[in-house]
């Protein structure tokens, strides 16, 4: 009530200022019909003593302001209730100051005393407010109460105030510029604050006022990475955005050594093969020797704690974030965006525009990032023009060799629809494709020839014009076309497609001799009938022809200069008189004459039909000027990358006391680290260059006890990172140390293992080469680490084997005559035999789960084809009981069924891959042929090897492959096409955590010092970084050894590792690809309480298979 | 596509009084056409400068200026995109003019123009213009026109407490109902007598802490929490009956009427579903990453706790198929016209809401067509044929078939039009996702607590 009637009465009030549209309003206008002659009742209203009174006129007043009426003459009215008691009286004045201050500024002064006051009330809110007021009155001769007001604010002790005050730093700015200077120096002291609620407006302070000083930033660069993910989020678009711009001007390229090939590439793809290639090899070469990049870990830090913000509900953050990544990130890294701005695509329509612009410009750098999503570009005809344009210029940029077919019977459908804006993009869009992939051009240009005859002349048009684009390019090869485009002149009418054939005719008439001269006799028959344009290349066709065919078309061509001469259009009678000159010869005609010949028939530059975004991005993506592709008003350049890296060292900061109480015993032994526990573990790649060795060894998973190792436990990125050139080197220097290791070790470990060796078969031989020798390296550092602790072990476990006893030697047996023979097991059947001559064999091999196995294994046995190793290999010693997951269900795959299990067998030829045995059956009543994999859509870092062609499947028959699927440790999806001759099927294999694993075998001793060593590395971090501990409640049947054993070995692929206590169970098992140890204990205390532990560097890996592991005790 | 008027463009010199803009312009980046030129000071004005709100009739009906005022004729290049674009959809969000750029959404049947000076990320403010519309809606229950002009005053309290200086300040929709009170009947009433405000006169207790989102002191008799688990299948189905696109989106909206200051985790059956998840800033990151697990200390009232994609390489089931036969004949006025549309793997679940539009051809003048079941109708001018199924029955299924009369002499439409096809399946959400259970901790109480599920259908469209 309070507020509608306001709306309406301020018309009555209003049109005292001669607008008789509002005159008439009978409901307002009969109640201050008296006086409404110059807001008279209002003014009597504000000066009345009623708060409510008062509180209706600024109500009304406030409703004038938002209608755009002038209410200034109340001023002085207004101004009068700064004081006002009552709160939202008090708010609504200030609205109507901050908007008529800087017309009455003389005025507004009588205000300022208030605001004064307001600023040293002791509530926080009345102080934020006034100086939020104060300092949006934009008159100039109270700056200095301003400036004093925010200095005072900046100090304040609430934090909201502090935020106030970095709002009205950027207005003081925007009044009087010449304080910049006092300005700087309270952002530099609201930099340095702490609180989030802080962060963002500063920042967007700086980057109004002074975003030169890039330096204010080195000594808050950590914090504001920190706390990013915690601030709001428009302060985070802001922060977000400062710091690209900082990164860009403190670090390296992450891509420096990448961006000549790159360039290289795509020349290749383009251009002339050979020699480009020629180029990128010599190129290459010269990277090689070059100096190895390292990310500074600050650079590392950044892509981090931003990686998070992707996920947001506000566009705007994911967008900075996105710039960010496309930006700084390194290639291989940037791939991770995708996945978001795909998902923006579903929001808003305006979103979606701006979304897809940026699109379109990443698309032409890195296509492969968006490559997965082709299908979330698919356009529907309910689309805005606007957003089908965008969405066919990013499927453009998209096509390739591989999934051009597709995107062309897309683009097919999108011929035929109703939107012709839409229809002539589609035909553009066809060109490009053509143009850019040679494969297809053929395809593409029989297609556009048949559109020729479509109805639309819009749509012929753009045909015709593109196809004399991609004619240019290749005239000799093209004659057939020009023939059928001759022919299409009886049936086309469109003037514009005519005149487009008969300049291709002309133009290219010599590659066809015959039918150029009957063309132009047909068109001089219709010349008088003809459109203008039409007519116009009638003439040029016949001057080209008189040039180069005089013979049979002299006279055709001087019959149609006669009837041109006297047409009624001048520009045809004009170009008549003006071609007769120039190729018939006469004594006037002169010098040009000569070289009628070279003008006409000059060789024209085909055109180059490429995408409007190309080299957009030298634009900061998801900029204003970006999308403008204009620079707009204050955008700031983003800086290239610099060539040599600025000192990092400004970013150190001050250590404070209370952190190196903390850690200070660990600092003891630790090299000097920077202070921020996020950085530490980067720490390691700075000094990558020495210690890689060390770190090398630490990775494959040896007992090294130095801890004091650079190794980080961001092996992922650091992988991911290095990649190239350093890779390269890493393996030599990693080849020589196992070597080295392996003479050490063939004093001790040699002998015994040539015995499994030579019974190891041939497939151990298939599996040769740098598999062997990366087998052999952990094992060998094993046997010297086991060694020195030998007697402890020996006596440990000669106590452990109290449990395990009875059931062990029987196992061994059992399992020797399995293992042995299924030898591709590398590490992992070697450490195996290489236990059981010093210690008890470890207990873990499961044989109560043979019930379960060997019933799968003889249906698996009949069923197997293939691989004659298979049915051993699943009795292998880890081999719980097998989970079989269906790939795709007989109904969905019309008949094909697919099953996969993890054969928990190291995948022949990849040590990092896991191997996935897959099960086809055939219920279909006719022969499946061509079974194979294509098309994997994967994560970046993702492999797949694809299990060979199964060239037919009998119906009812089964068939079993093996493919193995580097997963880079994470249990994301891999995703590819299970094709067969007729179909195509979307499937997908997602691992369970407890199969990114393979089992290591430890002695007790080495289990305690690696956890401890983890635990200890994980102290640096967040506790609980690398130990997730979980209590659980043993179900009756799974209180026994053997069932807890059974069901741990069941969810993962883990070794047990002998114990010492009594009820307690240990696992040790490592990630596949990239060997970080996952170690397990299980502690049992009374009844059915237990407490499990998981200690991983791999957070995500950890807390996952602690769930797993408990799911699976709780069945 | 974007306009770019140049000087000479008759539009510019309309709205910008020709004699001063051509000196000011002269001088100063940006000059400003408020009667104090001040705008020569001025060199760094970012953000949101001023915000029009129009109607579809072309009315400027409220206007909003954080800085110095801008003229309302800057509008009129506004209104000139408009007219170029013919559709509302297709005018540009960004328009450049000689001396601002106007970013503009279009909701509800309003425009929310923008004016910008200077570089800025367009997504921002377009982001931040959907929450201003959302925070309308939040309010009055719906964002026309009219509740706008009737609640003007807190339209214009809620603006500036939004942006400070074109800056976002508060847009939490918790804090700003701490703020201002939104308005409803009982409290005007009680305002009025008692002389009290809408007006909080304390700081939002959120705003400090570093859960900005929710309110403190939040106190229920009945303390309940609903989440509703919606799913749209998006899809493209082809001519031939196959699925050319098909991919689900979800989102899990809650409404959360919890007292003090609960702390809840929800988890689910199968998290692994979710490809592709974003968050509403209560969420605790770390927890889903490493538990797939959601937990969070809810904001009060009705929130998306979640949006999530189920990826595209998973089967979709799509519950319904379309048979179709529409063709035009040749060198005739008349076309045929038939649809039936049954269930398919709707898991015993009945399809129901099932509403199909098609944008005819522009030949088409109209459609003789008989329904089995449902109604339809035919608006010769816009083309649109709408038909209202219902519940889909496998006994019986719902067909519609007819002749469709064309304009005579005009050539045969090249393309047989799109169907979009709605409808709805309750009780089940189409991925398979099930939320397995909630967890309270932080508070004594026992809430009552609902799940619901229900699928949708998205952006689907079989082609013809």
């Amino acid at each position: 009530m309070a507020a509608s009637p306001a709306y309406g009465e301020e018309k009555g009030g209003s049109s005292s200022l001669g607008e008789p549209e509002y005159g008439h309003d009978p409901a307002s206008g009969g109640i201050f019909a008296s006086d409404y002659k110059r807001h008279d009742d209002l003014k009597e209203m504000l000066d009345s003593n009623k708060d409510s009174l008062k509180l209706e006129a600024m109500k009304r007043i406030v409703a004038m302001i938002a209608r755009g009426k002038n209410a200034s003459d109340l001023f002085p009215a207004v101004v009068k209730n700064v004081a006002c008691k009552n709160i939202e009286v008090k708010k609504l004045v200030y609205v109507y100051l901050v908007r008529y201050a800087e017309e009455q500024q003389d005025l507004a002064l009588l205000s300022i005393s208030t605001f004064q006051r307001g600023l040293k009330d002791p509530n926080q809110l009345i102080r934020a407010s006034a100086l939020r007021v104060l300092s949006s009155i934009r008159v100039p001769i109270i700056v200095p109460i301003m400036m004093l007001a925010i200095k005072e604010a900046a100090s304040d002790m609430s934090p909201y105030v502090r935020k106030t005050a970095a709002h009205a730093i950027p207005k003081l700015y925007s009044l009087d510029s010449d304080q910049k200077d006092q300005l700087i120096e309270v952002i530099e002291k609201l930099l340095a604050d702490k609180t989030t609620l802080v962060a963002g407006s500063v920042v967007m302070a700086f980057e109004e006022v002074c975003p030169e000083r890039i330096d204010l930033i080195h000594k808050n660069y950590r914090k504001l990475c920190n706390l990013l993910i915690d601030v709001e989020e428009w302060g985070q678009v802001v922060i977000i955005n400062m710091l690209t711009r900082y990164a860009r001007t403190q670090f390296l390229s992450p891509n420096q050594n990448e961006s000549l090939l790159e360039e290289s590439a795509e020349k290749a793809f383009y251009g002339s093969e050979e020699e480009d290639t020629k180029d990128a090899k010599a190129e290459a070469a010269s990277l090689a020797k070059r100096k190895p990049y390292v990310m500074d870990p600050d650079h590392r830090l950044l892509l981090r704690n931003t990686k998070p913000l992707l996920q947001s509900r506000n566009a705007a953050v994911v967008m900075a974030v996105a710039q960010l990544y496309f930006h700084l990130a390194p290639k291989a890294e940037v791939g991770v965006i995708a996945k978001a701005l795909v998902r923006l695509l579903r929001s808003h329509s305006e979103v979606q525009y701006v979304v897809l612009q940026n699109v379109a410009t990443m698309s032409i750098k890195r296509r492969g990032m968006f490559e997965p999503y082709l299908k979330s570009f698919y356009i529907r005809s309910t689309d805005p023009t606007q957003i089908k344009i965008l969405k066919l210029e990013v499927l453009t940029n998209l096509a390739n060799e591989t999934n051009i077919s597709t995107i062309l019977r897309e683009f097919q459908t999108y011929i035929r629809s109703m939107d012709k804006d839409f229809v002539a993009a589609t035909i553009q869009a066809i060109g490009r494709c053509a143009t850019n992939i040679g494969k297809v051009r053929d395809t593409c240009l029989n297609g556009l020839v048949q559109l020729l005859s479509n109805r639309d002349e819009l749509v012929v048009a753009e045909s015709v014009v593109v196809i004399k684009k991609l004619l240019q390019m290749q005239p000799a090869q093209h004659s057939e076309i020009i023939k059928h485009m001759a022919k299409l002149t009886d049936n086309i009418q469109v003037p514009m497609a005519r005149a487009s054939i008969l300049w291709l005719i002309g133009e290219y008439c010599e590659h066809v001799p015959k039918i150029a001269p009957d063309v132009l006799r047909k068109m001089a028959k219709s010349f008088t009938n003809e459109e203008d344009i039409v007519k116009l290349q009638v003439i040029n066709l016949a001057a080209k022809l008189y040039l180069t065919n005089s013979k049979q078309s002299k006279l055709l061509t001087q019959y149609v200069l006669n009837l041109a001469k006297y047409d009624q259009n001048y520009d045809i009678r004009d170009r008549a008189r003006f071609i007769r000159q120039l190729i018939v010869p006469t004594e006037k005609s002169g010098a040009l004459n000569k070289y009628a010949k070279k003008l006409f028939l000059a060789q024209k530059p085909a055109p180059i039909l490429e995408s409007s975004f190309k080299d957009r991005d030298h634009f900061q993506l998801g900029s204003l000027s970006h999308l403008l592709n204009a620079k707009a008003v204050g955008y700031q350049e983003l800086p290239d990358w610099p060539d040599e890296a600025p000192d990092p060292s400004v970013r150190n900061v001050e250590v404070p006391e209370w952190t190196k109480c903390t850690s200070r015993e660990k600092r003891k032994d630790k090299v000097e680290k920077p202070f921020y526990s996020d950085s530490e573990g980067e720490s390691g790649p700075t000094e990558s260059a020495d210690s890689e060795p060390e770190s090398d060894s630490e990775e494959s998973g040896s007992s090294s006890s130095s801890g004091t190792s650079s190794s980080s436990s961001e092996e992922e990125d650091e992988e991911e990172e290095e990649g190239g050139s350093e890779e390269q080197s890493e393996d030599k220097e990693g080849e020589e140390e196992e070597e080295e290791k392996r003479k050490k070790k063939k004093e001790k470990g040699g002998p015994r293992k040539a015995s499994p060796r030579s019974v190891g078969s041939e497939e151990e031989e298939e599996a040769e080469g740098k598999k062997v020798k990366k087998a052999a390296g952990p094992q060998g550092k094993k046997g010297h680490a086991e060694s020195s602790s030998e007697e402890a072990s020996a006596s440990e476990s000669s106590s452990s084997g109290s449990d395990s006893g009875t059931e062990a030697p029987t196992v061994v047996e059992a399992k020797r005559r399995k293992v042995i023979p299924s030898s591709k097991a590398g590490p992992k059947e070697i450490s195996l035999l290489d236990l059981d001559d010093f210690t008890p064999p470890p207990p873990q091999p499961v044989p109560s789960s043979s019930i379960i196995s060997t019933s799968l294994v003889t249906d698996l046995e009949g069923l197997t084809l293939t691989d004659t190793s298979l049915a051993p290999a699943l009795l292998s010693p880890a081999f719980g009981a097998v989970r079989t997951y269906e790939l795709l269900h007989r109904m969905a795959g019309e008949g094909l069924s697919v099953e996969y299990c993890f054969s928990r067998r190291p995948f022949p030829g990849d040590p990092h891959m896991v191997a996935v045995q897959i099960q086809i059956s055939n219920n279909t009543d006719a022969e499946v042929k061509s079974l194979r994999v294509s098309e994997p859509k994967l994560l970046a870092g993702m492999r797949i090897q694809e299990f060979p062609e199964i060239e037919s499947l009998a119906p009812g028959d089964t068939a079993s492959v093996v493919m193995g699927i580097d997963f880079c440790d994470s249990t994301q999806a891999a995703n590819f096409q299970l094709c067969t001759h007729t179909r195509h099927f979307y499937v997908s294999i997602q691992p369970p955590v407890g199969e990114l694993m393979a089992p290591v075998f430890m002695s007790e001793n080495e289990f305690r010092k690696e956890q401890e060593h983890l635990a200890r590395r994980g102290e640096g971090k967040l506790t609980g970084m690398s130990e997730i501990t979980e209590k659980l409640t043993l179900p009756e049947k799974c209180r026994s050894d053997h069932a807890i054993v059974q069901q741990v070995t069941s969810a993962a692929n883990v070794g047990r590792v002998p114990c010492g206590a009594d009820n307690e169970y240990r696992f040790a098992a490592k990630t596949v690809t990239s060997g970080s140890l996952v170690l397990i204990t299980l502690e049992w205390r009374e009844g059915a309480a237990a407490q499990l532990t998981v200690n991983s560097e791999k957070m995500v890996i950890g807390t996952m298979l602690v769930k797993d592991i408990i799911q699976a005790l709780a069945q | 596509m974007l306009s770019q008027p140049t000087a000479a463009d008759p539009v510019a010199f309309r709205a910008a009084q020709p004699g001063a803009e051509a000196w000011v312009s002269a001088l100063c980046s940006h000059p400003t056409w408020s009667p104090v030129q001040n705008a020569l000071k001025g060199i760094a004005e970012k953000m949101i400068h001023s915000l029009f709100l129009i109607n579809c009739s072309g009315d400027i009906f409220l206007e909003k200026h954080w800085k110095s005022v801008v003229s309302q004729s800057v509008c009129d290049y506004f209104f000139e995109a408009q007219e170029k674009a013919i559709d509302v959809e297709n005018v540009p969000p960004v328009i450049s003019t000689p001396h601002h750029y106007l970013i503009s959404i279009y909701r509800d049947k309003i425009f929310f123009v923008s004016v910008i000076q200077t570089e800025v990320p367009p997504l921002f403010v377009i982001e931040f213009l959907h929450r201003v519309a959302d925070t309308f809606q939040d309010y009055f229950g719906e964002c026309s026109e009219t509740a706008i002009k009737d609640n003007v005053v807190i339209v214009y309290e809620l603006l500036e407490e939004m942006l400070d200086n074109g800056f976002p300040l508060a847009t939490e929709s918790n804090i700003l109902k701490e703020l201002i009170k939104p308005p409803t009947i009982l409290r005007s009433v009680v305002n009025s007598i008692t002389g009290s405000s809408n007006v909080g006169d304390t700081l939002p207790t959120g705003q400090l802490s570093n859960i900005p989102w929710r309110r403190a002191g939040v106190k229920y008799t009945n303390n309940e929490a609903y989440f509703d688990v919606i799913e749209e299948i998006d899809a493209i189905i082809d001519k031939s009956g196959s699925t050319v696109f098909a991919e689900i989106q979800g989102v899990i909206d809650s409404c959360i009427k919890l007292s003090g200051m609960p702390d809840l985790s929800l988890s689910f059956m199968n998290p692994r579903l979710l490809d592709d998840v974003s968050f509403h800033p209560c969420i605790r990151f770390k927890r889903w990453e490493s538990e797939r697990v959601l937990s969070f200390i809810p904001p009060d009232g009705n929130f998306r706790l979640i949006s999530y994609r189920v990826s595209s390489q998973n089967l979709v089931a799509i519950p319904v198929y379309v048979k179709h036969l529409i063709s035009f004949k040749e060198n005739s006025s008349s076309g045929r016209f038939d649809v039936t549309i049954g269930p398919k793997q709707n898991m015993g679940k009945t399809v129901e809401g099932v509403v199909m539009t098609v944008h005819m051809p522009k030949a088409v003048l109209n459609m003789n067509l008989t329904a089995t079941q449902g109604s339809y109708t035919f608006d010769p001018v816009t083309k649109v044929l709408a038909w209202d199924v219902g519940k889909i029955t496998p006994q019986k299924l719902p067909n519609l078939k007819g002749i469709v009369n064309l304009q005579s002499g005009a050539p045969k439409p090249e393309e047989n039009p799109s169907l979009n096809i709605q409808f709805k399946i309750q009780q089940l959400a189409i991925s398979g996702l099930k939320v397995n259970r909630l967890d309270m901790y932080g508070e004594k109480y026992k809430p009552f607590k609902g799940v619901k599920y229900i699928t949708k259908a998205g952006k689907f469209q079989v082609r013809t």
